[in-house]
């Protein structure tokens, strides 16, 4: 009874910020609405028992973008240009017909932690049975993104890697020339 | 920026805290919630906390950007080394068993060295892209 509160009142107050996050027009307010959306994300997952996950999205998601949001905003304006003027039907009508569709997808979904889901049949039963043996390590997710999956994870550090050279390439350069001009002067 | 007291007050105390709780994640993640990516963002906070209070030039005292993108690519160095390192005991790439003197204890060992790899790059990614956004405006 309980769970099914929690889970009511945070998919609320999730569909209250996306909704304001639409509405409002000062960038400011909608930066701290996306940390707050972000917030509210990690608490379902925590709800849903997914706890490392709920970690990053609180850290990444409601710290770091934040911050870097308002780095951009310190950058461009506060407020948002005028809406389009064009006629908002069409935008609308597509996304509730996806949206219909998600929820229509939905309706044969196996039940959330249901034993006999195709996704629990695969490799997972394997990992709950042998993580604790193969590797001696109590947190099984950990074993699964570090030992199982490290080719996973090490394609992920180097997608980060790669993010932040781009990064340096687009707007970093600063950083580095402006010591070359110290080092000369 | 420079006359908020309070600011930097209570972040001279916040930023050791935070230090110590991302080692904590980072070394802990094998028991509880968290690991080297986790670690690594949370390390980064401090190091954004500080640049937002202390402003960017005394963040760079501390660490420069140059140092910064040589972590940064060591972090993956290292993870892949490991996984190199493997290779040379005569296991797969990545398969820690070999890495200690029982497959657990390897595991063990693997799963550490590649999770500190994960923290340093995310960490040094984190900071550098905190950095770029903010030398933006300096000229």
């Amino acid at each position: 009874m309980i769970d099914i509160l929690i889970d009511v009142m945070l998919m609320s107050f999730l569909a209250i910020t996306a909704i304001a996050i639409i509405r409002i027009r000062n960038l400011f307010a909608v930066i701290m609405l996306f940390g707050i959306f972000s917030l509210l994300s990690a608490a379902v997952f925590v709800v849903l028992d997914a706890a490392d996950v709920a970690f990053t999205e609180a850290a990444v998601g409601g710290g770091i973008s934040t911050v870097l949001m308002l780095a951009t905003l310190a950058l461009t304006r506060q407020q948002e240009e005028k809406p389009p003027a064009h006629t908002q039907w069409l935008p609308l009508t597509v996304v509730v017909f996806t949206g219909a569709i998600l929820v229509y997808g939905t309706l044969d979904m196996p039940a959330f932690g249901d034993p006999d889901a195709p996704a629990q049949q695969h490799v997972a039963p394997y990992y709950i049975e042998k993580s604790q043996t193969d590797t001696g390590v109590p947190n099984m997710v950990t074993a699964v993104l570090a030992s199982y999956r490290g080719f996973d994870t090490l394609g992920e550090v180097t997608v980060i890697f790669t993010a932040g050279v781009g990064v340096l390439l687009l707007i970093g350069s600063n950083l580095f020339k402006r010591r070359r001009d110290e080092d000369e002067s | 920026m420079s006359h908020n007291l309070i600011l930097r007050i209570i972040s001279k105390f916040l930023i050791p805290l935070i230090i110590l709780f991302a080692f904590y994640v980072q070394f802990h993640g094998d028991f509880g919630p968290g690991g080297g990516f986790q670690a690594g963002v949370i390390f980064s906070v401090a190091f954004i906390l500080y640049t937002l209070v202390f402003g960017l030039d005394s963040a760079e005292k501390i660490i420069t950007p140059v140092v910064l993108r040589i972590l940064a690519s060591l972090g993956v160095v290292i993870y892949a080394g490991t996984g190199v390192a493997s290779l040379l005991l005569g296991a797969n790439y990545l398969d820690y068993d070999v890495l200690g003197k029982t497959p657990v204890a390897g595991q063990h060992v693997g799963i550490l060295v590649i999770e500190l790899g994960v923290g340093i790059t995310v960490a040094s990614v984190m900071i550098l892209i905190f950095y770029s956004f903010a030398g933006r405006d300096r000229d």
